[in-house]
């Protein structure tokens, strides 16, 4: 092995930066909150009481640890490198994003909080969210934009079920940016009694940080399953990339590995990039703050923000978490898209192939790992995140294939 | 001295608050602006906020919400806001203050924006999601251009930070009188005398409070203690359905006058 020159630096900073990027733009009232839950988590990390019951709550509730699997008969079918899939979408709730919220809840609940709020586009946060408030007997409200209830509407059925109450947002684009601005109104609302459970690696200071380590565990099971399955590390690793929680949590682990490991997070480039409807604020954005955030956003040339587009609702993103700007400009990482079409198209061919119905999200992952892998030798290893089960997307996916 | 320093010199002298509407720019309808903002002058007003419209709005109510997506349709970008001053700074002497979120500010160029403002004749920026902790650079930049920065404090803020944002704006401090959006409220809750009296204590510039100020008899309570109120989301609401520019303009100034 050649010895790794380029290490990557602890991100952020005290102030929660990533370079330039990430911070904390928010109005005042909501300060000494950020500061505070800053102060709680930087304690909660090295308490091994918090930790180990973050541990077991992800083995016995979600069920890790997901698999590793090989797609044997996609990797034929692509012709080149070995693909295997990390298994996120076998998570109770469907996809990756209850690592995260099973630890923010155990956060809240040290915190004395006595509400939960949550944001989310395709509602896998949102189920997540209102799971673990069912599992701590914690009040739940989830903001959603209307057209994505209209698109994910199984989603809104099972945080119903689950006890939460879900808040359609009827202003701007209708779908998580919107989502997202109306719970932070909540949140500067009822701040002294309400935690809100951010869902992604978006946000405030320090929730990229904080989402980024719960999920990192994603990242840190692959690395020692692809030791034991293959006695080597990957030689590629690809995520998609809304807000990016997914594509952190893998990525995280193997940042100084990257002269030997290349990292791709794949983009929605909608309808295509040069369309303009699209969700690829890393490929196609400009700087920006939205959220709590310095990052890169779609916008307009009055630095308005635009409306995103992507077939999978929990893509459909105009800004990106900070930290990946960070891996993008200092090249970490090599950031590409995806389109709808390509999205399905793989989305179809994972389900024949293997047995598996992907996540919209990351069927786009899939789509670039078939693409790649013939580009590659055939001894040479992708690992894909498979970050949620297409379940949700269902709707979506007879409309467009007319089924 | 500045004209806003000078304006609450003026005021103490005569023991009388600062009355700071807030106007969203070409709202209710395009053309709306100057003639407005000239008549609220003559209606009592001590300084004048104008919105800089922003898609996405996080610490506004409904209210400024929509006049905000209005005031786009309307064109009232960074640069035509910055116009519209200008045109208004050629027939009045009145303090003029910029509310904006920081990224069409950012997209526009700090510098190029404080520049342009400086020559257009803004007096003052309130920034709402530019806390002092991110805004090191913009101070600097504001100073070099004689731009005022107003810092908010909030009833979560420690009486350390307020001291702090205190120290770090210009000539006054906007005070948030709750913890929430903007937006008319009934009642400000059982703790907000107090609320008033810690900031008081904690400040050595005048402080202006904002955020659900509706009434005359809240405006009276609440000079008591502070230097003046800003009006925002109800003088708009008391606007929002003239058909033509002189209604608007019209409704706008009995709306200040109702308050005083």
């Amino acid at each position: 092995m050649p010895v790794q020159t380029k290490k990557y630096p602890p991100l952020p900073d005290a102030s929660g930066h990533f370079g330039i990027y990430g911070g904390r733009y928010i109005p005042e009232t909501l300060l000494p909150a950020a500061e505070e839950l800053t102060a709680w988590y930087e304690k909660l990390k090295n308490d091994e009481v918090f930790q180990k019951e973050f541990r077991y709550y992800l083995k016995h509730f979600v069920g890790r640890e997901t698999p590793l699997y090989f797609a044997e008969r996609l990797s034929a079918h692509a012709g080149g490198a070995k693909i295997y899939l990390k298994r996120e979408d076998l998570c109770h709730t469907g996809a990756h994003k209850i690592n995260n919220t099973i630890g923010q809840i155990l956060i809240a609940q040290r915190m004395g909080k006595k509400r939960i709020i949550a944001e989310t586009g395709a509602g896998q946060h949102g189920v997540a969210t209102a799971t673990v408030c069912a599992l701590f007997g914690l009040p739940c409200v989830v903001y959603m934009g209307e057209e994505d209830m209209e698109r994910q509407a199984p989603n809104v059925y099972r945080m119903k079920l689950l006890g939460a109450e879900v808040r359609c947002v009827s202003s701007g684009s209708k779908t998580l940016k919107d989502a997202t601005s109306e719970a932070i109104r909540d949140w500067v609302t009822n701040v002294a009694d309400t935690f809100y459970i951010i869902g992604s690696v978006v946000g405030m200071h320090p929730y990229p940080m904080m989402v980024r380590d719960f999920q990192s565990v994603i990242g840190l099971e692959a690395k020692q399953q692809i030791l034991e399955l293959e006695k080597r590390l990957p030689d590629a690793i690809i995520a998609c990339v809304g807000g990016g929680s997914n594509a952190m949590g893998i990525f995280y682990p193997f940042l100084n590995d990257v002269e030997t490991i290349k990292l791709i997070g794949v983009e929605a480039a909608g309808y295509g990039l040069e369309t303009g409807k699209h969700s690829a604020a890393l490929c196609k954005g400009k700087r920006g703050v939205l959220h709590g955030s310095m990052q890169y956003l779609l916008q307009d040339e009055n630095g308005q923000i635009e409306i995103a587009h992507s077939i999978s609702a929990g893509l459909d993103y105009p800004g990106v978490g900070p930290e990946h700007c960070y891996l993008k400009d200092n090249n970490f990482v090599e950031y590409v898209s995806i389109t709808d079409k390509e999205a399905l198209d793989a989305l179809q061919l994972l389900a024949r192939k293997e047995g598996i119905i992907p996540a919209l999200e990351s069927a786009h992952a899939v789509a670039y790992a078939v693409k790649k892998a013939p580009k590659m030798k055939k001894d040479q290893i992708i690992v894909v995140n498979l970050s949620g089960r297409g379940d949700k997307d269902l709707g979506t996916v007879m409309k467009e294939l007319k089924f | 001295m500045n004209r806003i320093s000078e304006t609450f010199q003026k005021l103490q002298q005569q023991k009388k608050p600062a009355i700071v509407p807030y106007v969203t720019p070409e709202f209710p309808l395009k053309g709306t602006t100057v003639p407005l903002l000239l008549a609220l002058e003559r209606a009592g007003a001590a300084m004048i906020e104008i919105g800089i419209p922003f898609s996405d709005p996080l610490a506004d109510g409904p209210t400024i919400q929509h006049s905000s997506e209005i005031a786009l349709r309307n064109g009232a970008t960074v640069l035509r806001v910055l116009e519209l001053v200008k045109e208004a700074r050629a027939q009045t002497a009145i303090p003029i203050i910029l509310m904006g979120y920081f990224n069409p500010i950012l997209y526009f160029g700090v510098e190029k924006f404080l520049t342009e403002a400086h020559h257009s004749g803004v007096d003052g920026l309130i920034i709402p999601d530019l806390p002092p902790e991110e805004s090191k650079e913009f101070r600097e930049l504001s100073k070099k251009y004689g731009v005022s920065n107003v810092f908010l404090i909030a009833p979560t803020s420690s009486e350390e930070r307020i001291r702090v944002i205190d120290a770090l704006s210009t000539d006054f401090t906007y005070c948030v009188s709750v913890t929430g959006v903007t937006g008319s409220r009934s009642s400000f809750g059982n703790h907000f005398d107090e609320f008033l009296h810690r900031v008081k204590r904690n400040t050595k510039k005048p402080f202006v409070v904002g955020f659900g100020i509706k009434g005359k008899e809240q405006v009276t309570m609440i000079s008591s203690i502070a230097d003046g109120v800003v009006v925002g989301s109800a003088l708009l609401q008391a606007m929002e359905n003239a058909t033509s520019v002189d209604e608007a303009v019209s409704l706008g100034k009995n709306f200040l006058s109702s308050l005083q």
